[in-house]
C-alpha cells in the first residue's frame, strides 16, 4: 500500500462551518470518531515501511498490513483474501493485519470477476481475487528476495523463505521480513510473476488449512464496529417514513404532531420518503410514527402479490408469451414435438425478505459547499455506491471518503444504497452529519425482495427413454430492471441463474424469463435465481423419476453422465445419508445444484405432523465441490449457514403485498429459522484441483427441493409452492 | 433523571422515561456492543443482564431499571476471556457477528444456573435469539464446550 490513511475530507473546521446557523444545541457530548477497523488499522510504524505493491505494507516490526477489498458480512473474506496473498508471500500469518481499503480505487483493488469494481456478491471474492492476490504475494516475496540477494551479494537462487524469514542455507544466515523492510526499496519496475512461479498446491501452508477468522475476537466482545455503531462529532439522528411502495413520492405531509416531539429539529422530503431530523434516536423514531403523508401513485401501489402470482402461473402456460432466453442449446421446441413422452411441472415461490439482523442504516456528512462527503456505512458494492453519491451531489468521486464497516448481514441487501443516499440528502439539507437508522418495521416494509416466481417446465424423452428436451419458463419480475431503472426486458442473470442446470447435459435446452412488471421493490437475495430455479427443476426431476419408476439418486446419476464432479457428490450424499436404508417415520429427498461453477448435492431427512401440517427436518447432508477449498471449515460453516438461512424460507417465510402494502412487519410475523428448527447438518467439502469458486450460498438452492422431495417420498404428495407452510401441507394432504 | 449501574459504573441519564434501555446504552452511553435488531423483544440481539437476568433491552423502558445493575457484553469479562467467549472462538461461531453479543449474554444466564445443560435445555433457552447467518449449530457446540471446559 503506497498511501496511508487519508486525512478526513470532512475536517473539524468543516464541521463547524456546516454547523453554523443551526438553532439547537446538542445534548450528547460528542466523542472521538473511531473507525470500524480500528483494531486492524493502527498505522504501521511509519519509520520505513515497505510497500512492495499496492496490496501490502511491511513495517520494520514485521507487521504486514494487507488490503482486504471485499466487504466482510460473515462470509470470511476478511481472513480468506489476505491469507491468499500471505500464502505466496510466505508470511507468518500471525503478523498479517487485514484492513479495508482507505483508497477506493477500482483499478487497484476492484474484483476482476466484476470487471474490476468493488462488488461483494455471488460468492465471487475468492473466485475473482484468487489469482491476483497470489501474484501480488509472490511479487512482494520476490522484491524481498532480490533486496536480500543484493545486500548479501549472493545469487537470489540460493535464497529461500520460511514464514516471514529469508534464509541462505549455504551460510546459515536468516533475516526477517521486518528487517528487510528497513533497507529494501520497491523497484520502479515490479518483478513480473508468471503462473509457473507460484507455489505448487502441495506446498500450501495456509490455503486448504483451517485458519481462525481474524475479526472474531472483536465479534465476541462487542467491539466489532458495524455501521449502526458509528458516532461522529456533531451528528444528528434521522428517521425516515418511507413510501409503502416503490416510486411513491411524498405529496402532502402533515408533520404538526411530529414537530412537537422533543428534540425534533426538522422535516425533510425525500424522493420516496419523509425524513425526521432530531437530536435523539428515540425522538426521531417516535416523531416518524406521527407523520401523516399521502403518497403519489406508482405501479407498485396496485400490487396484490397473491393475485399476481396466479396471473404469473397462467402466463407460464401461455406459450404465445415468449421469454428472454437465458440458456439455449439445440432446438427445444422441435425436440419436444418429436418426443415420445413429455412431462409437465408447475411450481411457485413467493417474495422473501433478507431479514439481515442489522437494520439498514447510514451515517453521512456532506460538506458546507455540498460537494464533498464522508460516509460511514456498510456496502457490498462500493463502486456503485460512490457513483450514486457523486451523482446526487453532482460532484466527483474523488471528493468522497468511504469508511467501510463490518456488515451485520448482507445476503444481497447491502448492494442497495437507498438508505445511504437518503442520509446524504439529509446531511446536505441540514448541514450536519446525519445518522439515519431504520427500524425493523422500516426494514421489512421497505424491504427489497427476492422476486416471486411461477415456473412452467416441460421435459421430453425419446423412445429410448433418454431425456432430450428441457424447457423451463420462469415468469417473474426483473430484478435488473428494478435496480437499473431500465424497464426494457433483457437477460437477467439474477433471476435466471440456476435455470441452465449444467449438471444435466441435455441435447435441447431452453431456459427463458417471461418478464412481468408489477412495481415491486426487488433485490438479489442470497443464492439469487438458483434458489427457486433449483426448487422447481429438482422437484420436477423427482416427479419425473416417480413417473418413470426410477430411484431419485440413480436417476440423477444417469442424468449427470459426463459430469463426474457432480456424480461424485451425489454418491457422497447418498452414502452419508444411508440413502437405500428405508425409515419408518421419516423419508429422504435428494437435490443438486450448480452455481457459478460450484457444484453441490444434498439429502434431507424429514417427518411430518399430519394433523398440524408441520414439517420437521431431522438431518441434512451436503457435499460441495468449489474447486480448491481455500478454507474448508469456512466452506462448511457457509453451507450450514446458507442452508439454515434458507430453511425459514422453505418452511414459513413469505412476504405478502396487498394494495401495494407489505403486510408483514417484524420477526413476529416474518418468521425466520430459529434454533429449534435446525436439524443435524453434515457437510462434506470435496476439494478438487479446479480453480476455486464460491461457497457462500449453496445451502439455499440445496434446501427446498431436498426437503420437498423428502416430503413427497414420505407422503406421496408433491408440494408445488414455497413456503411449505402448515396450511399448504394440510391442504395438499387433504387433512 | 434515572440512575443505575452499567458494568459496575454508576450512570445518571436525563431522557424520557419510556426511552428503551437499548438506546440509552447504545446512543447515550455509547456502549454499542449491545445490538438493535427488532425493537419488540422478538430477536434477542439486544440481550443484557439486569441483576443477573437476561433481558431484552429494546423493550425495557429505562425508568424501570432505576437502581438496578446492568451488565452488557462489554462487562461480561474484562478481557474477552469468559468461558463462553473462549468457546465461541474455539468453535468459530460468528459469521456476520451482529447477533452474537445477544447470543452470548443469553447463554451466560443458562450456564449461571445450569452447569451442564442438555441439548434440549440449550435449545429451549436460546430459541428466542435469532441468528440469520444460521450459526445455531456452532452456538450449541460452543455452549456445550463452555460447560465442559468452564
Amino acid at each position: 500500500m503506497t498511501k496511508h490513511q487519508k486525512p478526513s475530507a470532512f475536517s473539524r473546521r468543516n464541521f463547524l462551518t456546516a454547523a453554523a446557523g443551526l438553532t439547537f444545541a446538542l445534548t450528547i457530548a460528542p466523542e472521538a470518531f473511531s473507525p470500524a477497523d480500528k483494531a486492524f488499522a493502527d498505522a504501521p510504524n511509519p519509520a520505513t515501511p515497505l510497500s512492495p505493491n499496492v496490496w501490502l505494507t511491511i513495517a520494520p516490526d514485521g507487521t504486514i498490513t494487507v488490503i482486504s477489498p471485499a466487504a466482510e458480512m460473515g462470509q470470511g473474506s476478511f481472513t480468506t483474501l489476505p491469507l491468499i496473498l500471505a500464502e505466496e508471500l510466505d508470511a507468518d500469518w500471525s503478523k498479517v493485519k487485514p484492513v479495508f481499503p482507505t483508497e477506493w480505487d477500482d483499478k487497484k483493488y476492484g474484483n476482476p470477476a466484476y470487471d474490476y469494481t468493488f462488488q461483494t456478491s455471488a460468492s465471487a471474492s475468492v473466485r475473482g481475487y484468487f489469482m491476483p492476490l497470489r501474484i501480488a504475494g509472490a511479487q512482494a516475496r520476490r522484491v524481498l528476495l532480490d533486496a536480500v540477494a543484493d545486500k548479501w551479494a549472493v545469487p537470489v537462487g540460493e535464497l529461500a523463505t520460511e514464514p516471514s524469514v529469508v534464509v541462505h542455507r549455504a551460510s546459515g544466515r536468516r533475516i526477517g521480513y521486518g528487517e528487510i523492510a528497513t533497507f529494501a526499496k520497491a523497484p520502479a519496475q515490479l518483478p513480473k510473476i508468471e503462473v509457473g512461479d507460484l507455489k505448487p498446491t502441495a506446498s500450501f501452508r495456509l490455503i486448504g488449512k483451517d485458519i481462525n477468522r481474524v475479526e472474531l475476537p472483536l465479534k465476541v466482545t462487542g467491539r466489532a464496529e458495524y455501521g449502526l455503531d458509528v458516532t461522529v462529532p456533531g451528528m444528528v439522528y434521522a428517521a425516515v417514513l418511507q413510501s409503502p411502495y416503490a416510486n411513491g413520492a411524498p405529496m402532502e405531509v402533515d408533520s404538526a404532531r411530529a414537530e412537537k416531539v422533543p428534540g425534533v429539529t426538522g422535516i425533510v422530503k425525500l424522493p420516496e420518503g419523509v425524513g425526521v431530523i432530531g437530536t435523539t434516536i428515540e425522538g426521531t423514531q417516535a416523531a416518524k410514527k406521527l407523520l401523516k403523508v399521502t403518497w403519489g401513485d406508482a405501479a407498485g401501489a396496485h400490487l396484490d402479490s397473491e393475485r399476481a402470482l396466479e396471473e404469473f402461473a397462467a402466463i407460464g402456460r401461455d406459450k404465445s408469451r415468449d421469454g428472454v432466453p437465458f440458456a439455449k442449446i439445440g432446438d427445444v421446441k422441435a425436440a419436444l414435438a418429436s418426443a415420445k413422452r413429455v412431462f409437465l411441472g408447475e411450481y411457485r415461490t413467493r417474495y422473501v425478505y433478507h431479514a439481515q439482523m442489522e437494520p439498514m442504516n447510514a451515517t453521512a456528512a456532506v460538506s458546507a459547499d455540498g460537494k464533498s462527503a464522508e460516509l460511514w456505512v456498510e456496502t457490498q458494492a462500493a463502486t456503485t455506491l460512490l457513483k450514486g453519491v457523486a451523482q446526487i451531489l453532482q460532484t466527483d468521486r474523488s471528493k468522497l471518503t468511504l469508511h467501510q464497516h463490518f456488515i451485520g448481514g448482507g445476503y444481497g441487501r447491502r448492494g442497495n444504497h437507498e438508505v445511504i443516499f437518503d442520509a446524504v440528502r439529509l446531511s446536505k439539507a441540514v448541514g450536519k452529519p446525519v445518522k439515519l437508522v431504520w427500524t425493523r418495521e422500516d426494514d421489512l416494509k421497505g424491504g427489497k425482495f427476492r422476486p416471486m416466481t411461477a415456473h412452467h417446465i416441460e421435459a421430453g424423452f425419446d423412445a429410448d427413454g433418454k431425456l432430450i428436451a428441457w424447457h423451463h419458463r420462469v415468469v417473474a419480475e426483473s430484478v435488473l430492471a428494478y435496480i437499473s431503472g431500465n424497464p426494457k426486458p433483457r437477460q437477467d442473470r439474477i433471476v435466471m441463474k440456476g435455470s441452465p442446470i449444467p449438471q444435466y447435459p441435455i441435447a435441447n435446452k431452453l431456459a427463458e424469463h417471461v418478464i412481468e412488471s408489477r412495481g415491486a421493490r426487488l433485490s438479489p437475495w442470497r443464492g439469487v435465481g438458483n434458489g427457486y430455479n433449483a426448487f422447481a427443476a429438482e422437484s420436477f426431476i423427482d416427479d419425473i423419476a416417480k413417473e418413470l419408476g426410477k430411484d431419485p439418486v440413480a436417476f440423477r446419476l444417469e442424468l449427470s453422465e459426463g459430469v463426474p464432479r457432480m456424480q461424485h457428490l451425489i454418491r457422497v450424499v447418498a452414502d452419508q445419508s444411508g440413502w437405500s436404508r428405508k425409515r419408518d417415520e421419516t423419508a429422504l429427498g435428494v437435490a443438486t445444484m450448480v452455481k457459478d461453477d460450484t457444484l453441490a448435492a444434498s439429502v434431507a431427512e424429514v417427518s411430518i405432523d399430519r394433523v398440524s401440517g408441520k414439517i420437521k427436518v431431522h438431518n441434512f447432508w451436503a457435499a460441495i465441490d468449489a474447486g480448491i477449498a481455500v478454507q474448508p471449515r469456512n466452506l462448511t460453516a457457509q453451507t450450514e449457514g446458507s442452508f439454515i438461512y434458507a430453511l425459514g424460507s422453505v418452511l414459513r417465510e413469505k412476504i405478502t403485498i396487498r394494495d401495494g402494502h407489505v403486510l408483514q412487519s417484524n420477526y413476529s410475523d416474518y418468521e425466520v429459522a430459529r434454533m429449534s428448527d435446525v436439524p443435524h447438518v453434515e457437510v462434506t467439502v470435496v476439494s478438487t484441483d479446479n480453480k476455486p469458486t464460491g461457497g457462500g450460498e449453496l445451502g439455499v438452492p440445496l434446501s427446498a427441493a431436498a426437503i420437498g422431495n423428502a416430503i413427497a417420498a414420505l407422503t406421496g404428495v408433491r408440494l408445488h409452492e414455497l413456503p411449505f407452510s402448515p396450511d399448504q401441507v394440510r391442504g395438499a394432504l387433504g387433512a | 433523571m434515572v440512575a443505575f449501574t452499567v458494568n459496575g459504573q454508576r450512570h445518571e441519564v436525563s431522557v424520557a422515561p419510556d426511552t428503551p434501555l437499548l438506546w440509552v446504552l447504545r446512543e447515550h452511553l455509547k456502549l454499542t456492543g449491545t445490538k438493535f435488531g427488532c425493537g419488540i423483544a422478538a430477536c434477542g440481539a439486544c440481550t443484557v443482564h439486569i441483576d443477573g437476568e437476561a433481558v431484552r433491552s429494546c423493550a425495557m423502558p429505562v425508568s424501570l431499571i432505576a437502581g438496578k445493575s446492568v451488565t452488557t457484553i462489554e462487562g461480561l469479562s474484562s478481557d474477552g476471556n469468559h468461558p463462553l467467549q473462549r468457546a465461541w472462538i474455539a468453535e468459530q461461531v460468528p459469521q456476520c457477528g451482529y447477533c452474537q453479543s445477544g447470543q452470548i449474554m443469553q447463554a451466560a444466564t443458562l450456564l449461571a444456573t445450569n452447569k451442564n445443560p442438555s441439548r434440549d435445555e440449550i435449545v429451549e433457552h436460546m430459541d428466542g435469539n435469532i441468528c440469520r447467518c444460521g450459526t445455531y449449530l456452532r452456538i450449541i457446540s460452543a455452549i456445550e464446550r463452555a460447560a465442559r471446559e468452564g
